[in-house]
């Protein structure tokens, strides 16, 4: 009865766990020598630390996402913004004689401008967030482009190769700054009362005004963190490829990110968010992806696979669906002992 | 009459004319009709998906499966007469079919299990292209002596220009969306149903039955615009109108829809949709800007529009408060 208690508390949080373990039990029964990792050189290998190193740029996209999600917004700029940002860091490598770090900043600074603008529009004019972010959307990659004047710029710098390709203790130095960057966003969102905050906002944002929150302010700053975060994803893709790709830079990703939080079980209408298992639902993703690779299965498969699992956690997780599912097992239950009845129906709503 | 409803399209009429008469005063060759026939013909499966937005945008909702439908349809039909050997009016029969059913479908999901229309038409547009790469990965041409016929019907205007089987076809979708949406009970859900739902409700709209019509209308629209894209390059590619979606949401901004929905005309659309190819003609005529100029300038009018229906309805608030 206790374990019982104990599932059905952690429902929401052990439900994406299990599915990615579940996800890459099933690829290793499939595919031989998936779970091996091994060293050379110092640097682990394998096809599990090849998922963690594909899934950083995703990732960081998804903590911006998550938050932004969670004050009832959305942000569909982050793959324009990616492609400014790696746009800004090729340029800035190749065309000037600035130290990386000068670059980096100036990369990241121009996510911040895309995050103010994104934030100016929704907080002060009250723009509904898929519309505002729709203006960057369609018109970053225009940006992106007079920045790279419509050429892929390709640059070398040895720091940059090493934020794209390099290692640190065994693991790719980016998935280090990704694991720092979820740390100080889970620290400051759960440790400090601007997570409350931001979730108060997005639960109702008229009553966490009334309590005095300053809703505006902090509506702004999800997008500017967002902007950032997908500024620095940006850098990690461009330094990748060791160069910039206005047009295909971060395609799609605003929608693998958004993916992401609603696997996490956040809902979209804003308020409680999950930024540990937003960082699960990214690795979800990204085994799936690599999963079909690996399988043989024709890569094509990969966004039908991926639908087909959106739609169905949608339809899982929609209030209907539960509403609908308790009241055919509370009529088996009721048919089966009605004295029960009653306690049951205390524990299924629960 | 001017009063707050048509501001918007009245702003898009007069944009739509500046950059018109921009265009002539500027270049010779834009005197022309054919210019203007081509703007038809060029955009027409752009203004066809829009049409159908306008709808899902009228009622408070959005579709973003549309771009995919699209791709996904044109390899469909080019599947259904290549490999199949069939005639390509049945073809084109049965992609709409299922253009409708995956639209209603959408429509279902959306009223029953009352999940977001932005994600679930995010999903439609995963799973759209995947079945497009699913049937077919590369270009392949459509040749059949009927597409070619349909191809080859012209009407020829004073000037150099004239309309082709396409143009006519959008204009036809449109004179029958205006219909739709001005003259039967169904476009009067759906405006009332994008005013204020609860209130549609209690008024007796059948919100839900609604609900999966628009979408099914969506899909309507969005299956022809990928069959008249198909008879356009005469070939279809999986990977086609990607980001058609973003566009059609565009066009239906900048033609003076609300986006939180309840005002806006068919008609703007049409514009909406006809001023985005007027700025890609004019940065072609111009010769020397890049075409990414054409995606900003986009992004600057939907900017404007949207910052315009703002302001607007800040202003009849304070005037009905005062």
């Amino acid at each position: 009865m206790k374990k019982h208690n104990f599932l059905h508390k952690h429902q929401k949080t052990l439900a994406p766990l299990l599915s990615l373990v579940l996800i890459i039990l099933v690829t290793a029964s499939i595919t031989p020598g998936f779970l091996s990792l091994r060293i050379v050189d110092g640097h682990l290998f394998g096809s599990l630390l090849d998922i963690l190193h594909r899934a950083t740029p995703t990732a960081l996209v998804a903590l911006g996402m998550a938050v932004v999600i969670g004050t009832r917004g959305i942000d569909l700029s982050v793959g324009a913004v990616i492609a400014i940002s790696g746009a800004v860091t090729a340029v800035l490598t190749v065309n000037t004689d600035f130290p990386v770090w000068l670059v980096i900043l100036c990369a990241l600074g121009t996510g911040i401008i895309c995050g103010l603008w994104n934030g100016i529009l929704v907080s002060v004019f009250n723009i509904q967030p898929i519309v505002a972010t729709l203006i960057l959307m369609v018109a970053g990659r225009g940006i992106a482009q007079m920045i790279t004047e419509g050429q892929i710029v390709t640059f070398h710098s040895d720091v940059l190769d090493a934020i794209g390709n390099g290692y640190f203790l065994a693991f790719p130095i980016r998935v280090w700054i990704a694991i720092g960057m979820i740390a100080l966003t889970v620290l400051v969102m759960r440790k400090t009362a601007l997570g409350l905050f931001i979730e108060a906002v997005g639960a109702n944002v008229r009553a966490s005004r009334l309590v005095g929150i300053e809703a505006r302010l902090l509506v702004l700053s999800a997008y500017v963190f967002s902007g950032f975060c997908a500024a620095m994803s940006g850098i990690i893709l461009a330094a990748d490829i060791r160069g910039a790709d206005a047009n295909n830079a971060g395609l799609w990703l605003e929608l693998d990110a958004i993916l992401a939080v609603v696997l996490a079980g956040a809902s979209l209408a804003g308020g409680r968010i999950y930024l540990l298992l937003t960082i699960v639902g990214v690795l979800i993703i990204q085994t799936l992806t690599t999963a079909i690779l690996t399988s043989g299965l024709p890569a094509q498969y990969n966004l039908v696979v991926k639908a087909t699992i959106i739609l169905a956690v949608l339809l899982i997780q929609s209030p209907k669906t539960r509403q609908w599912l308790s009241g055919i097992f509370l009529k088996n239950k009721n048919a089966g002992s009605a004295g029960k009845a009653s306690t049951d129906k205390g524990s299924t709503r629960a | 009459m001017i009063n707050e409803r048509n501001l918007p399209i009245l702003a898009t009429l007069l944009v739509f004319i500046m950059l018109y008469g921009f265009g002539m005063y500027q270049y010779q060759g834009f005197r022309d009709t054919l210019v203007f026939s081509n703007l038809l013909t060029d955009n027409a499966f752009l203004i066809i998906t829009a049409i159908g937005m306008t709808f899902v945008i009228l009622s408070g909702g959005i579709d973003l499966s549309v771009g995919s439908m699209i791709a996904f349809i044109g390899v469909l039909m080019a599947y259904l007469i290549t490999n199949t050997g069939m005639h390509p009016l049945f073809a084109i029969g049965i992609a709409l079919v299922v253009g409708v059913a995956f639209g209603a479908i959408m429509g279902v999901i959306i009223a029953f299990f009352e999940i977001q229309a932005f994600i679930v038409t995010l999903a439609g547009m995963f799973l759209f292209r995947g079945l497009a790469y699913l049937i077919n990965l590369d270009a392949v041409p459509i040749d059949h002596p009927f597409i070619a016929g349909l191809y080859d019907i012209y009407v020829p205007l004073p000037g150099r220009g004239g309309l082709t089987f396409i143009a006519m076809a959008m204009l036809v979708l449109l004179a029958l969306g205006i219909l739709i949406a001005r003259r039967t009970r169904f476009g009067m859900s759906v405006y009332a149903l994008g005013g204020d739902s609860h209130s549609a409700a209690l008024l007796g709209v059948p919100v839900k039955k609604t609900i999966i019509k628009i979408y099914a209308l969506s899909g309507f629209y969005s299956a022809m615009s990928g069959v008249i894209f198909a008879i356009y390059t005469s070939s279809a590619y999986p990977l086609a109108a990607v980001g058609v979606e973003l566009d059609a949401i565009a066009a239906v901004v900048i033609g003076g829809t609300l986006l939180t929905g309840g005002v806006g005309y068919v008609f703007g659309t049409f514009l909406g949709g006809m001023i985005q190819g007027i700025i890609q003609t004019l940065i072609t005529f111009d010769g020397s800007l890049n075409s990414w100029w054409t995606k900003l300038a986009v992004g600057g009018l939907l900017l404007f529009f949207i910052l315009l229906q703002k302001g607007i309805v800040v202003w009849v608030r304070k005037r009905s408060a005062a």
